[in-house]
């Protein structure tokens, strides 16, 4: 789709209707870039690549090619924003969470156009998806302050003392975002690791990433701390591999890795013994998301105290 | 006047040890395909107490097929069924709870105090917790229909044999799996003994079977494709080889790895009561325990007492027969633990901490290690770093709160720390920011079924005990 309103911007002029000579508006286009430590740098390398139409084909952007240089730094900036963002309330986070899914549906419309150029939707498609994106946004903000009651709890331990299981975020998470969803799959695989008091490096969809950098802008006027997301664009094999070798990112998400690429990441996450989750042929973006992908980065630490007078 | 301490040995008369013992496989001990066989020493003897059959490729080729067999109609069995079984089990396991004592003391060294008044209960109420899941598996939180995973192949270490294997077995029958486990190659007798309880319980032929063996048969076991689910508990080392193992499979992986767990003890701390915690911390079982407190942080403005104190109460520690119920430290559990130990004290020497040990006899045969305390030590230094996995202390100060936990971050690892203090607010606040899996306060080194237990960071993933314990042999 988007030609009406695409191409008509990106031609030099058009003929007015009636037939007389009109310079019609140009369209301002946008340099779309990456979202790292809360600022929108354009990736370190100075290196972009095209992004065309999924059903045209029609270039409709020069997204950044981010480096192997880029993911380090977004990686620096993920783990100065962890204590913060771990250490907020979970009803704070909740807060931020939800301001995410305002910010949104005031951007449906642009959302929408993108989604449908990125994934070939047609608009109505492309908009149940945007609204998709938005309640999921409201789902996981629910959850910030309900999954330590959920997943944690008091041990009847047989001796005198009180112990009480808490769930707690593991740190750096590095996520693949789906290939297949540029903002829905995005975001199911986002907000359940900021949910949790996580933060994270996402990989953007490799050929549908203008959604994904647009979220950033979005992130970035709701309330959410510099570095807590990330967000490069670029090449997945090129951008996973490091981060899957970090010292510092604690848990991978593979979910939009290739399944050739995949087993090669989880050999190397193997070398820090990185949290991981595989890719799911099965999962469904439509699906109930359950509690999976939020207790899929949490550790569970278990304190105990003597007890007595 | 000192009163000598009159030996109190416990009798080693309840125990039937044959001179040799087969692989447990299919419900039948079998001797090993290649016809393979080992030697088990005691450790504080270096008595050869049995042969043992040793695994090798085709041994686990035929255990898995076994335990592929059973799994059908085990995992159909409604689930009080099953839960019965372990409650069998479990009871079992107490009658014989004081012949598994000996036996685990004199295979791994470690005191009979600690088999008697510590594994033993454990493993028994590790089967009686579990057990009584198996027919509430809808409500443990992970939806309401879950279904077990397969065949889950368990491999675990040497420091406790009996308790390690509870861990793994119980929850993986509860949930419906059928397992195959690889005890250690020092420590191989009382699974086995295991074995012939599952037996007496008429539990169900291949439902569990116990591979004897080494390295090779673990990692044969790990790699095996009709394993769907792999548990570890050793170190970080093999952890790290088995996550690449499993890299590209539909397993699913719990790790319980090593550790390095700052002890952290604030001024206001009861002084006494916490050096009771540090003894307990670094020389229960002889310092081979993953979440051993190896690394005492200690407010600088109390250490001198404290570290007086400590000396004093290291004075009173006893070393020597594990089968002497005065005996608070018995054997490192093998020669080759015993040199890693001794070379890892020299480092601490060579790189300028000072080494204390009280005077102390240690027997002729046998393993033996002094419990050591390092002052001095840094945070650079090898023995502040590295896992010792022995009765060695390292000291290190701290000013504030802060950097205490700081400090007690400041490693790869993430098992566990203890807090030490009068004070509820710094405890909670303290234990917030430690980045570990359990904390004690106040206390240290305690274990119940009830509660979740594994690490953060290279510590590995997934928690064994309580609820938490089931996710791990649990399709969810």
């Amino acid at each position: 789709m988007s030609d009406s309103k695409n191409s008509e911007g990106r031609s030099a002029g058009a003929r007015g209707s009636d037939g007389r000579n009109e310079v019609a508006r140009l369209a301002v286009l946008k340099t779309y870039k990456l979202y790292a430590g809360g600022r929108f740098p354009r990736s370190e390398s100075g290196r972009v690549y095209e992004v065309t139409d999924s059903k045209s084909g029609q270039w409709l952007a020069n997204a950044p090619l981010a480096s192997r240089k880029d993911a380090r730094d977004a990686v620096v900036a993920a783990r100065r924003a962890f204590a913060g963002w771990s250490g907020a309330t979970a009803y704070n986070r909740g807060q931020v969470l939800y301001r995410v899914a305002e910010m949104l549906e005031g951007r449906r419309e642009q959302f929408g156009r993108e989604v449908a150029e990125a994934e070939g939707l047609s608009r109505a498609k492309a908009a149940a998806a945007v609204d998709a994106a938005v309640d999921r946004w409201v789902w996981y903000a629910g959850w910030t302050d309900k999954i330590a009651q959920v997943a944690g709890g008091a041990n009847p331990v047989a001796g005198p003392f009180f112990n009480l299981s808490t769930p707690e975020p593991t740190g750096v998470v590095a996520v693949l975002a789906p290939q297949d969803s540029s903002l829905l799959g995005l975001v199911s695989v986002l907000a359940p690791v900021i949910a949790t008091g996580n933060t994270a490096v996402v990989v953007a969809a490799e050929r549908a990433p203008l959604p994904a950098l647009s979220l950033g802008e979005v992130l970035a006027t709701s309330d959410v701390p510099a570095g807590v997301v990330n967000i490069l664009s670029g090449r997945t094999a090129e951008l996973a591999a490091p981060l899957a070798a970090h010292q510092d990112v604690n848990a991978l998400d593979l979910t939009g890795a290739p399944t050739a690429l995949a087993v090669d990441l989880e050999i190397a996450a193997a070398e820090t013994l990185k949290r991981l989750r595989r890719p799911s042929p099965a999962e469904s973006w439509t699906a109930d998301p359950g509690t999976g992908r939020l207790t899929a980065w949490l550790e569970t630490k278990t304190v105990w105290h003597t007890m007595g007078v | 006047m000192a009163f000598e301490y009159a030996p109190a040995p416990e009798s080693r008369a309840i125990l039937d040890l044959a001179p040799s013992y087969g692989l447990f496989i299919d419900g039948e001990f079998a001797e090993a395909a290649d016809g393979a066989v080992f030697k088990s020493v005691s450790p504080s003897s270096e008595e050869v107490l049995a042969e043992v059959a040793r695994a090798g490729e085709a041994d686990v080729e035929r255990a898995v097929a076994a335990a592929r067999r059973a799994f059908g109609t085990w995992s159909a069995l409604p689930g009080a069924e099953r839960g019965k079984y372990l409650f069998r089990i479990a009871r079992i396991l107490q009658e014989r709870s004081r012949e598994l004592a000996v036996l685990e003391s004199l295979d791994n060294g470690k005191p009979i105090r600690e088999t008697r008044d510590i594994d033993l209960p454990l493993v028994a109420a590790h089967f009686f917790y579990y057990a009584g899941w198996a027919d509430k598996l809808a409500y443990a939180g992970y939806g309401p229909d879950p279904r077990p995973l397969g065949v889950a192949g368990q491999v675990i270490p040497w420091n406790f044999p009996l308790l390690m294997l509870s861990w793994k077995i119980a929850p993986a029958l509860a949930a419906g799996n059928t397992v195959v486990l690889k005890p250690a190659e020092t420590t191989p007798l009382s699974a086995l003994f295991f074995a012939d309880i599952c037996r007496q319980a008429g539990l169900p032929r291949g439902v569990v079977n116990i591979l004897p063996g080494y390295g090779d048969a673990g990692a044969a076991l790990v790699a095996h494709p009709d394993v769907d689910k792999v548990a570890f508990t050793g170190s970080t080392e093999v952890g790290r080889s088995i996550a690449r193992t499993v890299a590209g499979t539909r397993k699913r992986v719990t790790l319980e790895l090593g550790g390095k767990a700052a002890n952290i003890v604030f001024d206001d701390a009861p002084i006494d009561q916490a050096v009771e915690g540090i003894v307990d911390g670094i020389f229960f079982n002889q310092g081979h325990v993953c979440c051993a407190g190896s690394r005492l942080l200690v407010q600088e403005s109390v250490q001198d007492e404290v570290l007086d104190a400590l000396k004093r109460r290291m004075a009173t520690l006893r070393v020597g027969d594990p089968l002497d119920k005065n005996t608070d430290i018995g054997a490192i559990n093998s020669a080759a633990q015993l040199a890693r130990i001794t070379e890892l004290a020299a480092a601490g020497e060579a790189e300028g901490a000072q080494r204390w040990a009280p005077p102390c006899e240690l027997p002729s045969a046998g393993y033996w290690f002094a419990p050591t305390l390092f002052t001095g030590v840094t945070q650079a230094h090898r023995i502040a770093r590295e896992e010792i996995f022995g009765p060695v202390l390292s000291v290190l100060t701290f000013r504030t709160p802060a950097e205490a936990v700081e400090k007690a971050n400041n490693t790869p690892y993430g098992l566990a720390a203890g807090i030490w203090s009068e004070k509820g607010s710094r405890i909670l606040s303290v234990a917030d920011k430690l980045r570990a899996g359990v904390v004690w306060a106040n206390t240290f080194n305690k274990f119940d079924p009830t509660s979740p237990f594994g690490g953060y960071k290279e510590s590995g993933y997934g928690r064994e005990g309580g609820r938490h314990g089931l996710e791990g042999y649990l399709d969810v």
